[in-house]
């Protein structure tokens, strides 16, 4: 009689409590896989969010620019330079871009904003910039109008076809100023984006910030986020330090520091619902050795060495642990799988919440093995840890006592 | 020779405040083959001695030798398993392994043994034979009676070949059918295999089977008479 299979049996004994106790473990991994697998799929469309509407993958930048976001920061778009960068490995597109601060005014109505330069048919590889525009048109190459933001467009009570002021400090103290028409208005799902303010063509920018053929960042587009670290180190080994190359993590750093926190806090619940779970295996394994213990005293007596019973009842706890564990697994994977393909719309009063917050209204889901490994080693953890206890109990077993039943 | 010396042997229980002399200066020993019951008043002390025999509890005083071994001087995990070459146990009710049938129990304890599968396999098939359940080999204890368990525990107790049998009680939830039943078993055992039982009993029809009858009062030993 092999231990495994007199583990089996025992544990279907009491078929009730073998189930409810399987069925604690089902839940706690279904619930937790379900929970980390929502974290990493929001965290993943967070982060998309931030790259793909804005910052990109990668951004070189001007060496002082990341401490001192100035106009005097820029650096020189040698020609060739893009070409350059687009043929390293993993790098789908370099995107152009010189960027700084200004007033935007229509009438007696001023507003701060960013005043973007941009090269729009690269823009639109990164950003796709032009499926926000939601009235009037896209940038054109050669274009001298704007793209405005819409809550800015609304504080300045301003439409299409009409014209702005923009005001700003130009390269090397110059006053830079001008007139622009209207081109369109762009509508993002997120109101941080909605107040950022406006896009013009990168050469009407450098015209008006007396920036000949400057920049302040190139956004790079990344085949693949795992990708980022390697291109990063091809930037370096080709330009040295003539730039500074920051990857998305360091050009978000709120983000990271959300999600890193975020995480922490979703650990804590998770250790509140491990701990359930945790005692609800060991009352079990409890009310089983209560139960048996003169068959325990039995079986030793007779001569099974006590170190043999332990492990057939740390089997059993195992087993246990093991059938919820697998089903749990074998429940959420397929489930997490759909819901990463089909993710969740949220409506109303909760979605509006959600962009308030600059988040898509969308509940996500990612298939992250390592959130399954994780939980499934977790809860096998637990359980290791409460199958010890049959080792000291039954190894403080006093056979007599256990035979006559006290 | 004898297989089992007890000599001098006190057990004393000081649970309480007033110490209990469960066992008393016992002076007995036992050859090869007997069949022998210990009778006597609730709290005499029969239990005890049992138990002392069987390595299950330490005496206070005194050296139980069973086969030259000093069991008192056994511990842990060679304790048991002295028991489990040397002594067969039936105990009042509930021996078995519920989850076993009653064929996995006799081969259990051999398994314990290290024996050989095919040991097992016609050993227990000869001794479930033996104790008239050849038919029930497969059936779990919770569908077998009361008697039917307790031949079960006999032939469980006799598979490991030990050099003897305690038993405290065996038919004491038995009825008389099965009482009658389970002895003559066990004395057809004893008598063409050289078993040798010892047992406590206060039914007087077992007292009648045994060949030695060995009577306590307060932990000591009152007659021993063999017939
Ligand atoms: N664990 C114990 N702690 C304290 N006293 C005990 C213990 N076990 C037995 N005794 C006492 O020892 C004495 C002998 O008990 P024992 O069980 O050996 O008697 P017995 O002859 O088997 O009785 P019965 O016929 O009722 O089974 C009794 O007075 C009993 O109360
Ligand atoms: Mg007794």
């Amino acid at each position: 009689m092999k231990n495994l299979k007199l583990a089996w049996r025992n544990i279907w004994r009491n078929k009730r409590r073998t189930i409810i106790t399987v069925m604690s473990v089902f839940f706690a991994v279904v619930l937790s896989v379900l929970m980390g697998s929502m974290q990493e799929g929001i965290y993943g469309s967070m982060i998309d969010n931030v790259v793909k509407t804005y910052t990109g993958h990668i951004q070189i930048q001007h060496v002082d620019y990341n401490d001192n976001q100035s106009i005097n920061n820029v650096f020189e778009q040698r020609s060739g330079l893009l070409e350059e960068i687009e043929s390293i490995d993993g790098v789908e597109v370099a995107v152009p871009r010189l960027k700084s601060f200004s007033l935007i005014s229509n009438g007696n109505k001023t507003k701060g904003g960013a005043l973007i330069g941009i090269n729009p048919a690269k823009e639109e590889q990164l950003t796709e910039l032009s499926q926000w525009v939601v009235k009037g048109d896209f940038l054109t190459q050669d274009d001298q109008g704007v793209l405005i933001t819409k809550n800015i467009a609304n504080h300045l009570e301003i439409g299409l076809g009409d014209t702005i002021i923009l005001m700003s400090q130009g390269y090397h103290g110059t006053n830079a100023a001008g007139l622009y028409p209207v081109r369109g208005i762009l509508a993002f799902p997120t109101q941080e984006m909605n107040n950022m303010g406006v896009y013009l063509h990168i050469d009407a920018a450098r015209e008006f910030f007396y920036a000949n053929n400057k920049l302040t960042e190139i956004a790079l587009l990344v085949n693949d986020y795992e990708n980022v670290p390697s291109v990063k180190e091809a930037l370096i080994q080709k330009f040295d330090d003539q730039y500074n190359y920051l990857t998305w993590q360091e050009l978000s750093p709120e983000l990271v520091n959300f999600i890193n926190s975020d995480k922490a806090s979703a650990v804590i619940m998770l250790g509140i619902l491990y701990l359930v779970i945790g005692f609800g295996i060991l009352g079990t394994v409890l009310m089983m050795m209560a139960e048996r213990r003169r068959e325990m005293g039995v079986m030793v007596a007779v001569g099974m060495q006590k170190r043999r019973l332990s492990t057939i009842i740390w089997m059993e706890t195992m087993l246990i642990a093991f059938i919820g564990v697998v089903a749990g697994f074998l429940f959420s994977w397929p489930l997490i799988t759909y819901l990463s393909a089909n993710p969740i719309p949220i409506t109303g009063e909760y979605g509006a919440a959600y962009e308030q917050f600059g988040l898509e209204p969308v509940l996500f889901f990612k298939v992250v093995p390592q959130v399954f490994i994780n939980q499934v080693l977790t809860v096998l953890a637990v359980t290791l840890v409460i199958s010890l206890y049959p080792y000291y109990y039954i190894g403080r077993l006093k056979t007599i006592d256990a035979i006559r039943g006290n | 020779m004898a297989i089992i010396d007890i000599k001098n042997v006190k057990k004393i229980y000081n649970d309480n405040d007033v110490p209990v002399h469960a066992v008393n200066g016992v002076n007995l020993s036992f050859e090869k083959g007997e069949f022998a019951a210990i009778v006597g008043p609730s709290g005499s002390g029969k239990t005890t001695l049992l138990n002392l025999l069987g390595g299950l509890d330490n005496v206070t005083e005194g050296d139980i030798i069973v086969n030259g071994t000093n069991v008192n001087e056994l511990k842990g995990s060679k304790l048991i398993n002295f028991r489990l070459m040397n002594i067969g146990f039936v105990f009042q009710a509930y021996n078995l392994i519920p989850v076993l049938t009653a064929r996995e129990n006799v081969e259990f304890i051999m398994e314990l043994q290290k024996r050989s599968s095919q040991e097992r396999k016609s050993r227990s098939e000869a001794l479930l034979k033996a104790v008239g359940l050849a038919d029930r080999m497969n059936s779990r204890p919770s569908k077998l009676s009361g008697g039917q368990q307790q031949r079960v525990a006999v032939a469980r107790a006799l598979a490991p070949k030990p050099m003897f049998i305690l038993a405290d009680e065996p038919t004491a939830n038995l009825d008389s059918a099965s009482t009658e039943n389970l002895l003559d078993i066990m004395e057809r055992l004893n008598s063409e295999e050289q078993i040798t039982f010892i047992f406590s009993t206060h039914d007087s029809r077992v007292v009648k089977k045994a060949r030695r009858v060995i009577t306590f009062e307060d932990g000591k030993v009152l007659s021993d008479e063999t017939k």
